[in-house]
């Protein structure tokens, strides 16, 4: 889960980590008050929930009040990558001599968290790593010792000589862990973090995003979530504990687990067909996820047939049929379903689904070629 | 032999009062998992599936002399009933729950690692010797013993990869499903370490999936450390771009996690890849001739 970098300056400044003065508006009007009482030089920048607002032209330098509406005009009501902008950060123009780049994060391979900093900040932190993964140091974070004072200072020596900086950077990257345990983060990233004229470092930017896993116990970030219109289509599935993203295909799709899903997406693509949707029905079935995933897949129109892989493990064969069995009751399905099932109860399952226009085959290929066969009349 | 559960393996189940729990643990007993008992707080003196439950691991392992557990525990507890294993002697512990916050697993990993403590998952399918032991959800009538090692990232496309070894004549040594969180126990690597040493197995099958760099950093540990062949598959060659890793996560990862290029890893490191499921007994049936 994202948040906006507003959101993530307030928590980074609640806890202490300088950052640009600035005021969230949401018409141009409030964008000239705020700027006025700013002062210029300053700065407009777009808050939305996706990476490219500068090249998008979704932040602008404004000196003065006729500037600042014309910035404020352009980018109010921008599409950047699919999102509208609705709000914009004003903020406090600030001269600086340099850019660096903070970045906590989790790292699957040393199992820990892991601080990420360069003296070249300012840029895609990606290009740095592709063009001089060397500018790059990365500390993982030793979950019992966490982010000591010294070892904040050690790292802060290797971007440093003035033990004036390495000391604000020091408390800085103490802050970012603590916000990050704190808080669930499974991102905390200030870039750039910039070296003031007057030998200040403030953060000019930030960035946080969160284990949804989380979510359950950190109430205060969960309040931040604003969902577009895709998520809000998978959160709606997700509450049914059903995984779904939508495509553009023909064939709708359920399977049990996402690496089957995928391979059995995989497969359909291999000989020809398109797939409508990947919808993983999850493990622990109940006969009722069935019913909310054939309501999800026939909920776009595109779709013409039906692939249902399940391989049962924790997913139970008779709970599927049964579900099915519901499903083709209480909805007008027209058009044809394949269905594969083994694993788990999967003999209790066939025996259930014996006698109904279900088409039932043996193996996954099977039921691929068949489901772009009936797929194609 | 096989790797990490065998006719020697003393199981508990932890959370074996739940619905997932109960359930699976009559599949594994039924099976012939030598499942000694369960943990429930609150709950000992109960029995389940004709099995002592206990209040605590330590009381559990203290009668029954358990040295494995599996767990079917919420996820916001789960990591506290990982480290109870842990701090009460379990050598392996497999979870099964999905959704354990992050965070979670990351302050547990030092102390298992202190303890010695070998973690399968979480959100995994568990793993199996055929004919000696299944801990966790597998279905077990769609393996069969033999010498071939099979990994994998995924749950359900393990059991579509050894149904397609099974139908073939390939029976499996020891078969386990690694879990796809960003934080897990066993990886590809320390696996294929002890198939690299177990004499009951000739080749290993590895099934990953996008995402991370695991399948780089285990082609890299097959081309400098096996000499047991290796074929593998890659799910979601087809998966739609956008659906990316988090800005920071990719740095580390050196790469975009793409299937093209785990692929690519992989056919660099002599490793052959299936390009759908019913290739793979091919492969392993190529592999186990000339290998």
């Amino acid at each position: 889960m994202k948040i906006h970098e507003y959101q993530a300056k307030e928590i980074f400044s609640r806890y202490g980590i300088p950052v640009t003065r600035e005021t969230v508006c949401y018409t141009p009007d409030e964008v000239v008050a705020a700027a006025e009482k700013s002062g210029y030089p300053c700065v407009v920048k777009a808050q939305v929930l996706t990476g490219g607002r500068g090249k998008a032209g979704g932040v602008k330098l404004v000196k003065n009040k006729e500037e600042a509406r014309e910035a404020a005009t352009s980018i109010l009501g921008m599409d950047i990558k699919g999102y509208t902008v609705e709000k914009v950060l004003l903020a406090e123009g600030v001269k600086f001599q340099s850019e660096i780049y903070v970045g906590l994060t989790i790292d699957r391979n040393s199992k820990s968290v892991i601080l990420m900093t360069s003296r070249e900040g300012g840029v895609e932190i990606e290009e740095v790593a592709k063009e001089n993964p060397d500018a790059i140091i990365k500390v993982p974070i030793d979950a019992d010792l966490g982010m000591q004072p010294f070892l904040a200072r050690k790292i802060a020596f290797r971007l440093f000589d003035d033990f004036n900086l390495v000391k604000q950077a020091a408390d800085i990257f103490q802050k970012m862990y603590k916000i990050c345990l704190d808080t669930d983060a499974s991102l905390v990233e200030i870039n750039p973090l910039v070296i003031t004229d007057d030998n200040q470092l403030l953060a000019l930017d930030g960035k946080m995003n969160f284990d949804e896993n989380a979510l359950y116990r950190q109430p205060e970030i969960e309040k931040l979530y604003e969902p577009d219109e895709n998520e809000l289509k998978e959160i709606e599935a997700k509450e049914k504990g059903l995984s779904y993203i939508k495509l553009d295909g023909n064939i709708g799709f359920m399977v049990n687990g996402a690496g089957l899903a995928m391979a059995t997406m995989d497969m359909i693509k291999m000989y020809g067909g398109e797939p409508a949707n990947f919808l993983d029905v999850g493990g622990s079935s109940n006969p009722q996820k069935v019913i909310d995933a054939m309501n999800l897949i026939l909920s776009d129109e595109k779709v013409n047939a039906i692939m249902i892989n399940i391989f049962g493990g924790i997913t139970r064969g008779d709970d599927i049929a049964k579900g099915l069995i519901s499903a083709l009751e209480q909805l007008d399905v027209k058009v044809p379903i394949v269905v594969r099932l083994s694993g788990t109860n999967a003999k209790e399952g066939l025996e259930i689904l014996r006698g109904t226009n279900l088409t039932v085959v043996e193996s996954m290929t099977e039921a691929a070629k068949k489901a772009i066969e009936l797929s194609a009349h | 032999m096989s790797i990490l559960v065998n006719k020697n393996t003393r199981l508990i189940v932890q959370g074996i009062t739940g619905r997932d729990g109960g359930f699976h643990t009559a599949k594994m007993k039924a099976y012939g998992t030598n499942v000694v008992g369960g943990v429930s707080p609150g709950k000992g003196g109960q029995t389940v599936e004709g099995l002592p439950v206990f209040n605590t691991v330590e009381e559990a392992v203290k009668q029954t002399g358990a040295n494995t557990s599996i767990l079917f525990v919420p996820a916001p507890f789960a990591a506290d009933g990982i480290l109870e294993a842990s701090e009460a002697g379990i050598e392996l512990v497999i979870a099964i729950t999905e959704g354990i916050p992050t965070l979670d697993m990351v302050r547990i990993m030092p102390y298992l690692k202190k303890k010695g403590t070998k973690l399968i998952g979480p959100n995994c399918p568990g793993l199996i010797t055929p004919d000696e032991a299944l801990v966790g959800i597998l279905p077990g009538n769609i393996f069969k013993k033999g010498n071939v090692g099979l990994i994998s990232r995924s749950g359900t496309l393990t059991y579509e990869m050894v149904n397609q070894l099974t139908t073939n004549g390939i029976g499996q040594s020891t078969c386990v499903g690694i879990g796809g969180d960003p934080v897990a126990g066993l990886y590809f690597q320390d696996l294929l370490e002890m198939y690299q040493n177990d004499p009951e197995t000739d080749a290993v099958v590895l099934i990953g999936e996008i995402g991370g760099d695991a399948e780089e950093q285990a082609a890299a540990f097959i081309k400098n450390k096996m000499t047991k062949p290796v074929v593998a598959f890659i799910a979601g060659q087809s998966a739609p771009p956008g659906k990316r890793m988090g800005h920071a996560g990719a740095i580390i990862s050196s790469g975009s996690g793409t299937a093209e290029e785990k692929i690519a890893a992989f056919e660099a490191a002599g490793v052959p890849v299936a390009r759908k499921p019913e290739d793979i007994p091919v492969l392993i049936k190529r592999a186990l001739q000339y290998g």
